[in-house]
């Protein structure tokens, strides 16, 4: 058997990655895959886990993420587009109208 | 009656409060006329007081009246009280006598003035600050009524702050000058009083004068010579006559009264009420008698050379406030008294003739500019003349009287002080005449002041001709051996003089006195009336003289150099350095701090999202670090 | 190394390539592709966790779903290609790479300890993560989250419709929406 503990820092390095592109894109697109990715890695935690403590509670938690996750970005990207109908760089660095 | 007493300082009250409330709409002769009857009634209180005294017999003549409990704190008991004795009565007449007369004569010479409230207002509260200091039967009410004189003071001297000339530079610097010069004074009777009360537990006079044998004698000279550093400042002698000459910027009636008639003579009454530890410290004694001696030289001799008719006046003033002086030093408290009473009637004369002219000749004052002013104002020109006939001291004015009593007893103690005050008083006479030449006699040098010259209404002359008559009757207060009323009547207050001399040496010494005083009067006819060749030659051969006199023997420049400099480098470095640089320097640094750490902390919310991003990120990154290895 | 361990190793690798690659790439269509990688690997990692409902939700959701999702809006919107950080903000990069080593050891150090060992058939106590007993789990144990997600996505559905309708002429506020920051 594969021990908990590989799973479990493939999913801490998965997570630091993602959380470094976060900092690092400049488009929002591919920051929303990271994020997507990090979310993904503790996901993995979530499993690996479940079948260590045995029962199913940690599965079906990451059934609820998936389903928020795929809300989450169906709104994300429905907000990008109509953010792109008066500005059309996606460049989070130029995305701050909400600034005073 | 006596019970009464403060009736003699709620008069002046009532004067000033009713002026200063209702004087803005009693108009002009109203406000006068009420203040002269405040002193007015004051006078006839003190004169009430004055019969009620005569009733007691001598040694009881000494009564207290108390008001209230003023202080009462632990052991520290102070009383408002009064104590009216033959000294204490003596004052409150002259000042209220004089005060009145003078109240008058202001009603005439204030007539144009448009801040008149003010000035009746302030004249009255003087009068009652001065009635404090006489009457009060403790050190601290007599502190009280000291710096009430002395604010008074201020604020009359400064009366016309707005102006400045060339004689007296800006009027307000005038009575800042001094009441800051009488401020060093007072400090030392505040110490004398914390000293006397440490020592003997009360500042009441009565208690004082009981225990002073309990004072060692350092502490007693100690006490002493602080009263007189205060004396000093309020009466003008070295070193802290400097403020009464610039004094002269005042209004002329404020002159008469504060400068020459009662205020300046507070410094004398505190030594003659205070006599039992003068008498106790005879090495203090002996140095106010030295002070005033120096004193009386020293100003006439720079009222030799002053061309300002007042500001001539005023170096007289503080001469004779130097016999006076002087007496008290050699413990002729009596005679000093008699001399200070003569004085107030001579001096409030010849200031308020000055008025006069300097009312007909329209504010001119220098005496180079005057002459032959007897043609245009005849009165007043012989009004002046016996003012300045008392104050030389020719025979048997009251000037004469005194002054020779105090030389008299300063001969018996001292032949040095005698010769200094003899000398002085032949300085006295030439000086006085001096003055009486050039303005009244010879040609007129100005004709268009001349002729514009007039004389004063018949207010400005009545309370002169009041005066006049007591200069040249005075001495019938204190004739010696043969009628020496004022002697006995003020014995149980200032105690009697031991006189070892006999008749004949008074005698002697008051026929020097008299011709002493003709011949300072010859001299002054002979240099600027006849204008005789051996008189100018005289002038001539004393002309190098004439800068140091004219520059007050450079006293004043030495305190600006070595006082008034240095403080005024310390206050501009205080503002300059302290206040501006380190403590504003301090609270502007709080702030820039803050407006440095606002601006660094505002760079945390610029509205951009990845620096959120960031923030969150460091956020999460602590917390994990703290929750893995904490 | 045994084979399972083996394989897990193959698969991780390949999964931490893809997620490098999805930061690192320029253009985001090859960020996409490469997480579509990492999301595939991720599904066989949980057919190895016993948790095979969940590896096929996961192609289903994640790849056939928010994956293509991404590529049409990468088709609409695009982006352009040299997008790292701008140079004003070139020390973030720095702070973020030093910050991302930090977590990184935090999480290690953290994961590395041993845990408690394995049961010895933990693929039977999951009951394999089959549909079943994941779908009884939920229904049971689990209504009241299920609902509530249900609901979510009911919320989210409404808001992406009224965030994706094109502005009508007779509105002012989306007038105003039309201008850009630099109120032209």
């Amino acid at each position: 058997m594969v021990p908990t503990s590989y799973y479990l820092i493939l999913s801490g390095v998965i997570f630091a990655i993602g959380a470094v592109g976060v900092l690092v894109r400049r488009n929002a697109l591919i920051i929303f895959m990271c994020v997507e990715m990090m979310l993904n890695s503790v996901n993995l935690t979530l499993v690996a886990l479940s079948r260590q403590w045995g029962n199913l509670d940690g599965q079906v938690f990451v059934f609820m993420v998936m389903a928020v996750a795929a809300a989450e970005v169906a709104v994300g990207l429905a907000l990008l587009i109509a953010n792109t109908r008066h500005q059309e760089s996606i460049n989070i660095d130029e995305i701050h109208l909400l600034k005073w | 009656m006596l019970d009464y007493a403060w009736l003699v300082l709620a008069f002046p009250a009532a004067g000033a409060l009713l002026n200063t409330f209702l004087g803005g709409s009693l108009g002009r002769r109203a406000v006068g006329w009420l203040a002269s009857g405040a002193v007015a009634l004051a006078f006839l209180a003190s004169l009430g007081l004055f019969a009620q005294l005569m009733g007691l017999p001598g040694h009881e003549r000494s009564v207290t009246v108390h008001l209230w409990d003023w202080i009462r704190v632990g052991t520290f008991q102070v009383p408002a009280a009064l104590l009216v004795d033959p000294l204490s009565v003596t004052m409150a007449l002259v000042v209220t006598g004089v005060g009145t007369l003078i109240h008058v004569y202001s009603v005439g010479y204030m007539a144009e003035e448009p801040r008149y409230q003010r000035y009746f207002v302030y004249l009255n509260f003087f009068v009652l600050a001065m009635l404090v200091l006489v009457l009060s039967d403790n050190f601290l009410g007599m502190y009280v009524g000291w710096e009430g004189v002395g604010l008074a003071s201020y604020l009359l001297i400064g009366f016309w702050f707005d102006r400045r000339d060339a004689s007296y530079g800006y009027y307000a610097d005038a009575g800042k000058k001094a009441f800051l010069v009488n401020r060093v004074g007072d400090f030392g009777m505040a110490l004398a009083i914390m000293i006397l009360w440490t020592g003997l537990g009360s500042v009441t006079f009565l208690e004082v004068f009981a225990g002073v044998e309990k004072l060692a004698a350092g502490t007693l000279t100690l006490a002493s010579l602080l009263l007189l550093l205060a004396a000093t400042g309020k009466s003008a002698q070295i070193p802290l006559y400097v403020w009464l000459p610039d004094a002269m910027a005042g209004p002329t009636p404020v002159s008469a009264l504060i400068h020459a008639a009662t205020m300046v003579t507070a410094g004398i009454y505190m030594i003659a009420r205070t006599y039992p530890l003068w008498e106790a410290a005879p090495a203090a004694s002996a140095v106010a008698a030295w002070v005033g001696g120096l004193t009386a030289l020293l100003a006439a001799t720079m009222a030799l050379v002053q061309v300002d008719l007042k500001k001539i006046l005023a170096y007289s003033t503080i001469s004779q406030l130097g016999y006076m002086m002087l007496g008290v030093g050699v413990g002729a408290y009596a005679f000093a008294i008699f001399h200070l009473i003569t004085h107030a009637f001579f001096k409030a004369l010849l200031f308020l003739a000055a008025g006069n002219v300097m009312h007909g000749l329209h504010g001119e004052l220098d005496i180079r500019r005057m002459g032959n002013l007897r043609a245009r104002m005849p009165q007043t020109a012989r009004l002046f003349t016996v003012g300045a006939l008392a104050l030389a001291g020719f025979p048997l004015t009251s000037g004469f009287f005194s002054k020779d009593s105090i030389l008299f007893a300063a001969f018996e103690r001292s032949p040095a002080l005698y010769g200094l005050g003899l000398f002085t008083a032949l300085l006295t006479a030439f000086y006085s005449f001096r003055a009486v030449f050039l303005a009244f006699w010879g040609r007129e040098r100005d004709p268009d002041l001349f002729a514009r010259a007039h004389e004063s209404p018949a207010i400005m002359r009545g309370p002169l001709w009041i005066l006049a008559g007591l200069a040249l009757a005075g001495g019938g207060l204190n004739l010696p051996r043969v009628l020496p009323l004022l002697e006995h009547w003020l014995e149980p207050a200032v105690g009697a003089l031991e006189i070892h001399a006999g008749l004949g040496l008074e005698m002697t010494l008051m026929a020097v006195g008299g011709l002493v005083a003709l011949a300072g009067i010859y001299l002054a006819h002979a240099r600027y009336v006849q204008e005789a060749a051996w008189a100018q030659g005289l002038a001539q051969g004393l002309a190098p003289l004439r800068p140091l006199l004219e520059r007050g023997w450079y006293v004043e420049d030495l305190y600006r150099a070595a006082v008034v400099e240095p403080l005024w480098a310390l206050a501009r470095f205080s503002a300059q350095v302290v206040d501006r640089g380190i403590i504003d320097g301090t609270v502007n640094l709080v702030g820039q701090l803050h407006l440095l750490a606002s601006d660094g902390l505002r760079r945390l919310q610029n509205g951009l999202i990845p620096t959120y991003a960031l923030s969150l990120f460091v956020g999460v990154v602590v917390a994990v670090l703290y929750f893995v290895f904490g | 190394m045994s084979l399972s361990v083996l394989f897990f190793v193959l698969v991780a690798g390949v999964s931490l390539a893809a997620a490098v690659g999805v930061v690192v790439s320029r253009q985001p269509v090859h960020s996409a592709l490469f997480l579509l990688t990492n999301f595939a690997m991720l599904a066989v990692l949980y057919v190895t966790l016993a948790a095979q409902f969940l590896a096929a939700v996961q192609v289903i959701v994640y790849a056939g779903g928010i994956v293509v999702l991404i590529l049409f809006v990468i088709m609409l919107i695009g982006g352009d290609t040299n997008d790292f950080v701008a140079p004003q903000r070139s020390w973030t990069r720095v702070t973020a790479l030093g910050l991302g080593i930090l977590l990184l050891a935090g999480l290690l150090y953290s994961f590395a300890q041993r845990l408690q060992p394995l049961p010895p058939n933990p693929e039977d106590l999951v009951q394999g993560g089959v549909p079943q007993a994941v779908g009884t789990a939920l229904f049971t144990r689990f209504i009241l989250p299920f609902e509530v997600v249900a609901f979510l996505l009911l919320v989210a559905l409404i808001g992406a419709l009224i965030l994706g309708r094109p502005p009508t002429s007779d509105d002012p506020e989306a007038a105003l929406l039309q201008q850009d920051s630099t109120g032209r």
